[in-house]
């Protein structure tokens, strides 16, 4: 059972790069627009 | 129809820009207003036509009609300048339908030079410009997206409003919290449930506790906020809500699992705490992303007043001033096509005024000196010098703006059905979890760790997870459906308040009619081409309606237009008149007919124009709708006895009442509360703000003054009366399905309760217990997308 006191941590550590990443993402202003957002990736810019 | 004969000569086709249908050729491109082949030249100029196969996308939208007559704000003052020379600007664009709106109002604009940034929300409308101060002003910059047809007003982005976005952000930020936390105690405890059953060493055990614990203490410390917030505040009132037994729960679960945790024992609540903050939080999100759609009225009204003045001093010299420096008895100038700022007498001019901010009604009015004119009016046709008698405060505009603040308030009241059980549960599962806990002390004998366990069990288990999702996801789906069909829903309490509408008001002009007037009558093509060519040269409602009848014709050379007459073309045979009867030299006409034009030639008899507000295609359906669904439907306008009369009769509605201001209105809306009606209104002109505010629901098509929209509960958009009975029927649906969801709810928990009480609700049967209860109402509610409205 010594490796849990390993891969806990482990998991543990990568749960919270995803948070962080949320976070960071709700910070920078990308979950204002949702609907704009839904839609932008339909027109190509030249 | 009547008027279609008027397209005799000429093929029907789309207005290229907006769609509408105009007479026009094969040939040559057709558009139905100057304003929309301007708008279309410049779509063209900048290489954006793709912009009319991308809105397909979205079917049934239209592109806007620009506006002839806008007057735009004067941005200039608005747009921040920085150190750098980069120029910043926030505005409100209305009229925003679909995403291919959003692309072009980007592109035009960053193809503008010195544009550096255009960044527009579909979600909040709010379009943030940045662009080198030396390059371009903002004046330009907002005359492209008003040539565009979309109508922008300045905003201050530090306004109260970012308020609520501020608290949605910090829920998100609870929620992503409490989900991580859930995420990896869950998978700690099923470990832990997993050991129950085989045989895990209490020292594996209780090192998973240990984890689960600093994963879960800080965790709800954070996520708790918004539930303890609330608590201590109701509790600070003397009052207690939903959220003091989630926040003793919360408080509770944690603490006693960490001293079982530092005793070893075998259970441990974590993982219930976790999941049950999660759950509530992503009820509380959505209630608040339904709530928070609404923009704030002070906004809106603050930017119909910002308009500058120019003022007249006594030296002569023109100034222009901002509204709030400008005093009553100083001398206004309006030019032609001005927005009047101030309430005000006409020393000097002649002209025609649109009042339909005010008063609703789309026909101009003329005026002369002596005449009183009100804030909020267009000054149409020719330049006017007012004596100033009110400003800001003091205008009819701002009075009617506080009824609408004053009726609003009133409102504010109404309490939700979800509020009214939470009242009556929390006192329910406080005393339940405080039985649980003195009759396992005395009925049964056991150590009060052992009974405080049970008590907070009953806490957790009847913790309104199913209740605090029942009713916003139902909410939440509805909105949404409604939005699909171009029905934007303001307010929370809307949809359960229209789901109690017995009453329906409609006003007149805008709202049981289209609220622009058409030609009506068979005329000589000839004679209409004619007209149509000297009617060409004049933004006058009338005129405009009768060259969009035949719109393919040019405009006639060196047409004068004589304020509050009409228009003379002067030819070697003599002059040529189209306008009033008495400019016409016409006998006067009775007057029940409704708006009319003559034109006349020398030496023959005038000819008679007339023309009508046609009702919405669907009007008299819907209405016959109403009344078979047993609503009793009524219809209070602001004009004319004989042309109210004429509507209702065609529209089926018996009742019906001319000549009503809106203080008028207002007062019938409460003699019908009073009578315990419940009334949805549905209105359109400013003069129907207070009335919208004050009706216990109301709705207002998007072409609408932005007070009105802003008063009202509900926005629809298009040319038809259907939204009304689609929206009456969600809200029924609604208020169906949050019933049945509050039943799935109390009956989950009358089952729960009994294992909570007697000691049988293990961490494990409450994690089942609260998920699956959690997912039976949302997908209960997801149903309302399936269920087919006639």
């Amino acid at each position: 059972m010594t490796i849990l006191l390993m891969l806990i941590p482990i998991a543990l550590g990568l749960g919270l790069v995803g948070l962080g990443a949320f976070l960071w993402a709700l910070k920078s202003g990308q979950f204002d627009d949702l609907d704009g957002a839904a839609n932008r990736i339909l027109f190509d810019d030249d | 129809m009547a008027d279609d004969s008027a397209h005799l000569s000429a093929v029907v086709a789309a207005c290229l820009h907006c769609g509408q249908a105009v007479a026009g050729d094969r040939a040559r491109p057709a558009f139905c207003c100057p304003g929309c082949a301007s708008a279309h030249e410049l779509i063209r100029g900048l290489g954006l036509d793709r912009y009319y196969r991308q809105r397909q996308f979205a079917a049934a939208i239209r592109a806007p009609r620009p506006d002839q007559d806008a007057v735009p704000a004067d941005v200039d003052a608005f747009a921040h300048v920085d150190s750098s020379g980069t120029a910043s600007l926030d505005l409100l664009v209305d009229g925003l339908h679909c995403a291919a709106c959003v692309w072009l109002i980007e592109s035009a604009l960053a193809k503008q030079p010195g544009v550096t940034w255009a960044r527009l929300s579909m979600t909040t409308h709010r379009l943030a410009l940045r662009w080198r101060a030396n390059e371009a002003t903002a004046a330009q910059l907002v005359g492209i997206i008003a040539a565009l047809g979309y109508r922008v007003v300045p905003y201050d982005p530090r306004a109260a409003s970012d308020d609520d976005e501020r608290r949605n952000k910090a829920l998100l930020r609870a929620m992503a919290v409490a989900g991580f936390a859930t995420g990896n105690i869950m998978l700690l405890s099923v470990s832990v449930w997993a050991g129950h059953a085989q045989d895990m060493s209490p020292a594996t055990r209780d090192f998973l506790h240990w984890l689960s614990a600093l994963i879960a203490l800080p965790a709800i410390a954070y996520a708790g906020r918004p539930f303890f917030a609330s608590a201590l505040g109701a509790l600070r009132a003397r009052r207690t809500n939903m959220d003091v037994p989630i926040s003793l729960a919360l408080v509770l679960a944690p603490g006693l699992s960490l001293i079982e945790t530092i005793k070893s024992a075998p259970h441990a609540y974590f993982d219930s705490a976790v999941t049950l903050v999660f759950f509530l939080l992503i009820g509380r999100y959505l209630d608040a992303r339904a709530r928070g759609r609404a923009r704030s009225s002070a906004m809106e009204l603050l930017a119909l007043a910002g308009t500058a003045v120019t003022v007249i001093d006594d030296a002569g010299r023109q100034r222009i001033l901002p509204p709030a420096k400008v005093r009553p008895g100083m001398t206004a100038f309006v030019p032609a096509g001005g927005r009047i700022a101030v309430d005000g007498r006409i020393i000097d001019g002649r002209s025609d005024v649109d009042p339909s901010l005010i008063s609703g009604e789309s026909l101009p009015v003329a005026i002369g000196p002596g005449d009183r004119v009100f804030a909020g009016t267009l000054n149409m046709t020719a330049p006017l010098r007012l004596a100033v008698t009110a400003i800001g405060e003091g205008t009819l505009l701002a009075e009617i703006a506080r009824l609408t603040e004053a009726a609003e308030q009133g409102r504010g009241r109404f309490v939700l059905l979800a509020d009214r059980v939470a009242r009556l549960y929390s006192p329910v599962v406080h005393s339940m979890a405080l039985l649980t806990f003195a009759g396992w002390i005395v009925l049964a004998g056991a150590p009060w760790q052992a009974s405080l366990l049970n008590a907070i069990a009953v806490l957790i288990i009847t913790c309104p997870c199913a209740l605090a999702l029942a009713v916003p996801v139902v909410q939440v789906v509805a909105s949404t459906r409604l939005m699909r069909r171009g029905i934007l829903l303001k307010s929370a309490t809307a949809l359960e308040r229209l789901n109690a509408i017995d009453t329906v008001v409609f006003d007149k002009t805008g709202t049981l009619t289209l609220g622009r007037p058409q030609l009506l009558g068979t005329i000589d093509p000839q004679m209409l081409r004619a007209a149509s060519g000297m009617a060409a040269a004049s933004s006058h409602p009338l005129a405009r309606a009768l060259h969009s009848a035949a719109p393919d014709v040019a405009l006639a050379a060196d047409v004068v237009e004589r304020p509050g007459a009409g228009l003379s073309h002067a030819t070697p045979a003599g002059e040529i008149r189209l306008g009033s009867a008495s400019w016409c030299g016409a006998p006067p006409a009775p007057s029940a007919d409704g708006p009319e034009l003559w034109y006349a030639v020398p030496g023959r008899a005038p000819v008679r124009f007339s023309f009508g507000d046609r009702l919405r295609e669907d009007a008299a359906a819907v209405i016959d709708v109403l009344h078979r669904h047993g609503l009793q439907v009524e219809l209070l306008s602001g004009d004319r006895a004989e042309v109210v009369g004429g509507i209702a009769t065609a529209a089926g509605i018996a009742d019906w009442r001319a000549g009503q201001t809106p203080p008028d209105k207002t007062a019938r809306l409460a003699a019908l509360a009073a009578a315990g009606r419940h009334v949805l209104m549905v209105g359109d002109g400013l003069n129907d703000a207070p009335a919208l505010a004050a009706a216990f629901a109301s709705m207002s098509p998007t072409t609408a003054a932005e007070i009105s929209q802003t008063a009202a509960d509900v926005v629809f958009q298009g040319d038809r009366l259907a939204p009304v009975l689609e929206t009456l029927a969600v809200a029924r649906w609604t208020a169906r399905l949050i019933r049945q969801n509050l039943a799935i709810a109390l009956a989950y928990n009358l089952l729960a309760v009994p294992l909570a009480v007697f000691g049988y609700v293990t961490p494990l049967v409450a994690a089942i217990a609260m998920s699956s209860s959690s997912i039976v109402v949302i997908l209960n509610a997801l149903r309302l997308n399936r269920v087919r409205i006639a």
